[in-house]
C-alpha cells in the first residue's frame, strides 16, 4: 500500500528534481541521467539489432572484411536457405504442440491448487510454498537423470508426451505462485457475499471467482507457453531424433563448423524462433512485472 | 503427509511448516513471518469457500504429478548417487556406497568446473545486480525514454537462451562480428577470437550472462523502488541530505529485502545454468567455460555415467543449500528493515 503523503503532492518536475541522483543542479543531472539511460539502451539493444541485421544480409556482405550495421542490399535469401538446411517447420510444429499442451495442462491443474494455497492458509500452503522455493533451487542435473530413467521405463523417451509431462511439472512452481497472487487479489468478501446470497460452493467458484481470475489464468498460461517454447535442456536430453526435436534443439544443429557463409541462415532461423516469444511476452509483460510488483509490495 | 488441520488463524502461520528453514520461513517467534519472496502474504481470509477435505481435492491434480515427476526423481536421484548405474549395460546396477563421492573428491576436472561455476555465478550476479540497480534507479525517474527502455528490456527476457547464445556468437564472431569491427574502427588492433581464446572465453560468456539476466533483476528492483516511502524521501531532501545519503538511509533499506532475494535466486540460477554456455562455447576452450551443469551433462549423457553424475548433482545441491543458508543468515541479521 502506498502511504498517502500528508503534504501536497509535488509537481512531477519538483519531485524528479528532488529525486535526481547526483548533482543537485537540475539540468546537469538530467543530462547525466539521459546519457546513462542511452548507454543502457545501447547495451540492451545492440546484440538484437546485430542479429536482425545479419539475418537480412546477403552472403556477399556477410563475407566482407568490414561488416556494416545496416545491410546495404537486404534480402530474404537467408530465411529460404535456413528452411532448406534444417527441418524448421517441423521443429516449430513440435515446439508449438509441446508448449500449448504444457501450458493448458499446467493452468488446469495449477488453478485449483493455487486457490487452495491462497485461501487455505495451513500446513499445506506452507509446504507448497516451500516446495516452490526448493524446486527452483536444486540443479536439474539431479532430477534429469532419474527423470530420464523413469520416462525410459514408460517408453516416453523421444516422444513429445514425455517432454510435455516434464514441462508441466517444471512450470508448476511459477504458475502456482503467479496464480496464488491473482487469487489473493480477489476479495474473499465477494465469496462470502455469494455464500450469503445462497450460492453453493461450486457455483461461487464458477460464477464469482473464475471470471475475476480469467485474465490471470490467461497470463499464466502464456507465460508457461513461452517458458516451454524457449526451453532447451530437457528437450536436448529427452528428444533423440531430428523429426521429434523442438526448435531450440534444431537451432543448435546450425552451429558447430559454421563458416561465415552459414551465419546468415543461422541468424534468420534464430530471429524467427524468437518472434512468438517476443510477441506474447509483450502482451503479458505488464502482468508479469505487475505480478512481481504485487508479490513485492507490502499488502 | 499429515492431514491438514484447520487452525484458528489469529497470527502468523505455525513455524513448523518450514523444513529446516530451507524455504526462508524459519520460525522467527512473534515477528510476522516473511516469506522468501518479499512481502508477507495477505491477511488470512475470513471465510473459506471449502473445508479441509475439499482442499485436498483442489490440490491433488497438481500434487500427484509433482510427487511423481519432481519429488520422486529427486529422491531417486539421491539414491542413484550411491550406485554404479550406467547407461546401456547389461548387468544389474550395484550399490557401491560412497565410492562415487570418493571418486569425485579426487576428480580435478570436476573441481575445476566447480570453481568455474562459482566464478561464473558470482561474476554474473554481482555486476548484473549493480547495473540493474543503476537502471532501476534511472527508470524510477521521470525520464522521457522510459517506455523505450521498458520495451527493450523485454528482449533478453523473452528470448530463448539458445537464441541469446547464437546472437552473441554473431557479435563475437572474429571475422564478421560487430565487436571486432568496432575494435578495428577504434584503431585498437585486429580484435580477437573472443570465445576461443583461453584468457577471454570466460569473461566473454560472463558478459552474455550479465546481459541475459538484466531485465528480471531490474524489474524486481524497480518493484522495490516503487514501494519506497516517497514522503520519507522528501523529508530527507528537505533536511538537506544529499543523493547518496538519501539512497543509503531511505532507498536501500526499503529495497534491501528484494535485493537479497533476487541476488540469492540469481546466484542459484546462474550456478545451474546450461543452455547459454552450451551454445556459446560448449564448455571450451580447454574446459575453461565448462560449468558444472555442462560437466554433469557430458558425464551422464555422453559417457553414460548416471551414478557418478547423480553424485555430482548431490554435491551441487549441498553447495546450493549452504549458499541459501548463508543468505538466510544474512537476511535474519539485516532483516530489520523499515
Amino acid at each position: 500500500m502506498r502511504r498517502v503523503p500528508v503534504r501536497r503532492k509535488p509537481t512531477t518536475r519538483e519531485a524528479s528534481r528532488r529525486e535526481s541522483t547526483g548533482l543537485r543542479t537540475g539540468r546537469a543531472a538530467r543530462t547525466g541521467q539521459y546519457l546513462a539511460l542511452l548507454a543502457y539502451l545501447v547495451f540492451l539493444a545492440f546484440p538484437f539489432v546485430w542479429l536482425i541485421s545479419t539475418a537480412f544480409k546477403p552472403a556477399r556482405e556477410l563475407g566482407s572484411l568490414h561488416p556494416t550495421w545496416i545491410p546495404e542490399h537486404p534480402t530474404l535469401d537467408n530465411f529460404r536457405q535456413a528452411f532448406d538446411e534444417q527441418p524448421l517447420l517441423q521443429a516449430a510444429g513440435n515446439s508449438l504442440v509441446a508448449a500449448v499442451s504444457a501450458a493448458l495442462i499446467a493452468v488446469v491443474i495449477a488453478t485449483p491448487m493455487a486457490y487452495a494455497m491462497a485461501r487455505h492458509r495451513g500446513r499445506l500452503a506452507t509446504a507448497a510454498t516451500g516446495w516452490v522455493v526448493v524446486s527452483q533451487a536444486f540443479p536439474f542435473v539431479l532430477v534429469i537423470i532419474p527423470l530420464f530413467l523413469i520416462l525410459k521405463n514408460l517408453h516416453l523417451i523421444n516422444t513429445l508426451w514425455g517432454l510435455i509431462l516434464v514441462y508441466v511439472v517444471w512450470s508448476l512452481p511459477f504458475a502456482l505462485w503467479m496464480l496464488a497472487g491473482y487469487v489473493r487479489a480477489v476479495p474473499a468478501e465477494l465469496e462470502e457475499a455469494a455464500a450469503v446470497d445462497g450460492a453453493g460452493r461450486v457455483r461461487t467458484l464458477v460464477s464469482v471467482v473464475a471470471p475475476l481470475l480469467a485474465p490471470g489464468i490467461v497470463a499464466t498460461a502464456l507465460f508457461a507457453f513461452i517458458t516451454a517454447w524457449n526451453e532447451f535442456f530437457f528437450a536436448l536430453v529427452l528428444l533423440k531424433t531430428p523429426e521429434k526435436q523442438t526448435l531450440p534443439v534444431v537451432l543448435t544443429h546450425f552451429l558447430g563448423a559454421e563458416g561465415v557463409a552459414d551465419l546468415g541462415p543461422l541468424a534468420a532461423a534464430a530471429f524467427l524462433a524468437t518472434l512468438p516469444s517476443l510477441v506474447l511476452f509483450a502482451f503479458i509483460q505488464r502482468r508479469i512485472t505487475g505480478g512481481m510488483t504485487a508479490g513485492a509490495v507490502k499488502h | 503427509m499429515t492431514s491438514v488441520t484447520a487452525t484458528k488463524r489469529s497470527g502468523p502461520d505455525d513455524p513448523h511448516g518450514g523444513r529446516g528453514g530451507r524455504d526462508g520461513q524459519g520460525g522467527q517467534g512473534g515477528r510476522p513471518r516473511r516469506s522468501w519472496r518479499p512481502g508477507p502474504p495477505g491477511p488470512p481470509p475470513q471465510g473459506k469457500a471449502f473445508g479441509d477435505r475439499a482442499a485436498w481435492f483442489l490440490v491433488l491434480p497438481a500434487l500427484i504429478p509433482i510427487l511423481i515427476l519432481s519429488v520422486g526423481p529427486l529422491l531417486y536421484g539421491i539414491a542413484l548417487a550411491f550406485t554404479d548405474a550406467q547407461s546401456g549395460r547389461t548387468r544389474s546396477t550395484q550399490w557401491i556406497g560412497t565410492l562415487n563421492f570418493q571418486d569425485l573428491l579426487h576428480d580435478t576436472l570436476f573441481w575445476d568446473s566447480f570453481r568455474i561455476g562459482l566464478v561464473w555465478a558470482v561474476g554474473v550476479t554481482v555486476p548484473q545486480f549493480l547495473l540493474a540497480l543503476g537502471l532501476a534507479l534511472l527508470l524510477n525517474q521521470n525520464l522521457r525514454l522510459r517506455w523505450l527502455a521498458r520495451a527493450l528490456a523485454i528482449v533478453p527476457w523473452a528470448m530463448p537462451e539458445v537464441v541469446v547464445g547464437i546472437m552473441w556468437r554473431l557479435v563475437y564472431n572474429p571475422d564478421a562480428g560487430i565487436l571486432n569491427e568496432t575494435v578495428r574502427d577504434l584503431g585498437l588492433g585486429d580484435g580477437r577470437d573472443w570465445l576461443t581464446g583461453l584468457a577471454t572465453a570466460l569473461p566473454a560468456v560472463i558478459l552474455v550472462g550479465i546481459w541475459a539476466g538484466m531485465p528480471q533483476t531490474t524489474v524486481a528492483l524497480l518493484a522495490g523502488l516503487q514501494n519506497t516511502p516517497r514522503d520519507l524521501h522528501e523529508a530527507a531532501a528537505l533536511d538537506g541530505a544529499g543523493a547518496w545519503r538519501r539512497f543509503r538511509t531511505v532507498t536501500w533499506p526499503a529495497i534491501k529485502p528484494i535485493a537479497l532475494a533476487i541476488s540469492a535466486l540469481n546466484l542459484i540460477w546462474n550456478f545451474n545454468s546450461f543452455a547459454l554456455v552450451y551454445v556459446l562455447t560448449s564448455g571450451g576452450p580447454g574446459g575453461r567455460t565448462r560449468l558444472p551443469m555442462l560437466f554433469a551433462y557430458e558425464e551422464a549423457f555422453r559417457y553414460g555415467q548416471f551414478g557418478y553424475a547423480a553424485a555430482m548433482g548431490c554435491v551441487m545441491v549441498a553447495v546450493i543449500s549452504v549458499l541459501l543458508a548463508l543468505h538466510l543468515v544474512g537476511r535474519l541479521r539485516g532483516g530489520e528493515d523499515r
